[in-house]
């Protein structure tokens, strides 16, 4: 069902659009071109000397068993941080929706952490599970539990990926509270004659939740993959010895830290590619299938 | 849902394009002034101690005004002058921490080299003002200044005195070797006098580059990269592996611990936790602060029987490198040369020093602050100052000047850290930080072939 809005004037939507226009070609399309344009040459860092090299940041990049490691990292960290902050939102929203006492107070608390900057997050992590000044990273060496993620590979990716999922429990849980809420009452109470509370969970309030569900679900991976950056950079720097350096990081030690313009570039526009496919995939394909 | 995230993205950039027209410079007050822009990378509250020194300048002639804008850490300040720089705007002064210094100085065009500014402006800047050690790291091999030393710093030893009391040690005694060093852990750990014997912040510069200096073996050849782009990293030799090892092993019995990279470990000394420390000179005022026990100073320690050991240490820290640009005029260029000029004033670099806890850089600024009684007020404040000034600099302990070279530390520090974690043994590891350490020299001189 489609409708079409016929316009008399030629100009004006073209006018409307303008400012959002400029605001994407300035710092969504020149910045991309720009991206793919400087993956193409080998660079010193101020500009002075150029090389024309055509794919071979590329090349360099695919065959170094670093970055294949990164990307490693990427998955299992994206994954994890995915499932479980959505794992978690849902089993608070369903809860927070459930007419106990108090849930406004529940709600309103757990919204509180996505207000939280993530090096601000990485901070207050830092102090609980430090060994040697954190809370909890004290206690667990006391125990006899030895709990370094300085030096702990493991324990450095369950750190990052906790302290992540974290923050983004907050607005997952928005948005499943919302969805639940927009779920109509009678046919929660319809299926309430013959099952169970875990039965209508399943057959009833999961199914009609899935157009947020798979929303979340883009929002999370793309939020794993960019927007943590400020949570490693403050708990770990990508390390120890690599084990929590992701895709986004690398491209900072790259491109910032080490000043190798081309490789960054072009780690860039590997990491541009996969989330157009990503999320074209989403809309495409996936979305289409979900229930509304 | 999508129109108020696209609604949030559009105000997002919005406020980022008002914030950004407002950065744009508004005419000065005193615009009859000759105006200098000076971007530094150092925090509060050395920042603002920084930003005092060139008020001093603007207060003490009225020709010229320096403008200090602080533009995040090193790393930051240095990627925002280069951009600067690529858009034909760069500062006329910009502070790079020392290990940027070869990427500057093979930036030939987008920097003016100090001796050139004296030159050319008619303003003498005598290198033989700065101590060997300091000259040494920011001057080309024939000794001619290129970038202006300011704040430097070097690793010292700190030690926990009440430790060492309880675990019956000499506390007026500190190690003055490694194995005097290792002893003494060991001691501490065994009477529990402290949870952990020995640790080290900034594990790259004070284990490989000061320990290189120190038992005048050399990081990389070429004097360190002093005399070439063509040099390889050496730091696999049996003496760094044998170091490596005894780390690993004090590590295994709990002798010794790794605190993380960079400045990570340096909160482990003042909170008691580990009663040895190699850390930065510049920890001072956080120690006098911090710390509620007794503590000492020493210089670092070095294995018995090496060879030329000790020798003096070198310099962490920034030097001010002048930028080049398309509307450079000759006062803008004069006004950075009298700058200079007044920041290696023996006074101004006492004041410095004894604000900061940075070492003094010039033999008249060192004799200054003791002649006010600094040092009898504050034993062990001059063992920075002696230690990188006990020899002459010999071509291990000059300085580096390795292209890349913070990637280089984050290499060495990821391959200490397989180490540690017993993913590698001590060849291992080393052997693979030179490989790749290499690979990284190889690809700085690749792109930056003259």
């Amino acid at each position: 069902m489609r409708r079409r809005v016929i316009f008399p004037n030629k100009v004006l939507p073209y006018l409307l659009l303008a400012p959002q226009l400029a605001i994407t070609i300035v710092f969504f399309f020149w910045p991309a071109a720009q991206a793919i344009y400087y993956s193409l040459l080998l660079q010193d860092p101020f500009g002075l000397r150029t090389q024309f090299v055509w794919l071979e940041n590329f090349r360099t990049i695919l065959t170094d068993p670093l970055y294949l490691g990164s990307i490693r990292v990427t998955v299992i960290f994206s994954t994890a941080v995915a499932a479980l902050a959505m794992g978690t939102a849902l089993l608070f929203a369903v809860m927070a929706d459930m007419g106990i006492r108090g849930a406004r107070i529940y709600r309103t608390l757990l919204m509180w952490p996505y207000a939280v900057a993530p090096a601000v997050a990485a901070s207050l992590w830092l102090f609980i599970f430090h060994p040697s000044i954190g809370i909890i990273g004290r206690g667990l060496n006391d125990l006899g539990i030895l709990w370094d993620y300085k030096l702990n590979g493991t324990q450095a990716l369950l750190l990052v990926i906790l302290a992540s999922a974290w923050k983004q429990v907050s607005y997952n849980f928005l948005f499943f509270l919302a969805g639940l809420q927009a779920i109509p009452r009678s046919v929660i109470e319809a299926a309430s004659m013959d099952a169970g509370p875990g039965r209508r969970f399943w057959s009833i309030v999961f199914p009609l939740l899935s157009p947020t569900s798979f929303f979340l679900l883009v929002v999370n991976v793309v939020y794993a993959f960019f927007d943590t950056f400020g949570v490693i950079h403050a708990l770990t720097d990508g390390g120890p010895a690599k084990a929590t350096e992701t895709l986004i990081y690398k491209v900072y030690t790259d491109g910032v830290m080490n000043l190798d313009l081309g490789g960054s570039s072009a780690q860039s526009v590997i990491l541009m590619a996969v989330v157009i496919t990503l999320t074209a995939l989403q809309f495409r394909f996936i979305e289409r299938r979900v229930h509304y | 849902m999508l129109t108020t995230l696209r609604f949030c993205r559009i105000a997002i950039l919005a406020i980022g394009v008002i914030l950004v027209s407002s950065l744009v410079p508004t005419p000065g007050v005193a615009a009859q002034k000759v105006q200098v822009e000076f971007w530094h990378g150092l925090t509060q509250p050395l920042g603002g101690i920084l930003e005092n020194v060139v008020a001093g300048f603007n207060a003490s002639q009225d020709k010229y005004q320096v403008n200090a804008t602080f533009k995040g850490s090193y790393p930051e300040t240095m990627v925002a002058a280069i951009a600067a720089f690529r858009a034909g705007n760069a500062p006329h002064i910009v502070q790079m921490f020392e290990v940027g210094t070869a990427t500057m100085m093979a930036a030939r065009g987008a920097i003016k080299p100090v001796y050139e500014l004296s030159k050319e402006t008619g303003v003498t800047i005598d290198p033989k003002n700065y101590v060997g050690g300091v000259r040494g790291y920011y001057s080309t091999p024939d000794g001619r200044l290129v970038s202006m030393p300011f704040n430097s710093s070097t690793p010292i030893a700190w030690y926990n005195k009440d430790a060492f009391k309880k675990a019956g040690l000499d506390p007026e005694k500190p190690p003055r070797t490694w194995e005097e060093t290792w002893a003494a852990a060991k001691k501490i750990v065994a009477t529990k006098a402290a949870p952990c014997g020995y640790t080290m912040a900034w594990p790259t510069w004070t284990q490989y580059e000061n320990f290189g200096a120190i038992h005048n073996v050399p990081l990389a050849t070429k004097a360190n990269g002093m005399d070439g782009m063509d040099t390889e990293l050496k730091i696999n030799s049996p003496l760094h592996v044998k170091h490596l090892q005894v780390m690993m092993d004090l590590q295994k019995e709990g002798v010794f611990k790794y605190g993380g990279r960079d400045g990570k470990a340096d909160a482990l000394f003042p909170s008691g936790e580990c009663a040895i420390f190699h850390g930065s000179s510049g920890m001072r005022a956080r120690v006098v602060r911090e710390a509620k026990f007794n503590w000492g100073v020493a210089m670092l320690p070095y294995y018995k029987g090496t060879p030329g050991a000790p020798t003096n240490s070198i310099i962490g820290g920034a030097s001010f490198w002048v930028m080049t640009g398309p509307k450079r005029t000759t006062e803008e260029y004069k006004a950075v040369a009298e700058f200079f000029q007044y920041i290696s004033r023996p006074e101004v670099d006492a004041k410095w020093h004894m604000d900061t806890g940075y070492v003094p850089i010039t033999l008249a600024g060192f004799a200054l602050a003791s002649g006010q009684g600094y040092y009898i007020k504050n034993p062990g404040a001059d063992i920075p100052f002696r230690q990188l000034t006990l020899t002459e600099p010999t071509e291990n302990s000059r300085g580096l000047r390795l292209g890349n070279m913070p990637e280089i530390r984050v290499v060495i520090q990821e391959e200490m850290e397989k180490a540690f974690q017993g993913q590698e043994t001590a060849k291992q590891a080393l052997d693979s930080a030179v490989q790749r350490g290499n690979g990284i020299l190889r690809n700085f001189e690749r792109t930056n072939r003259q």
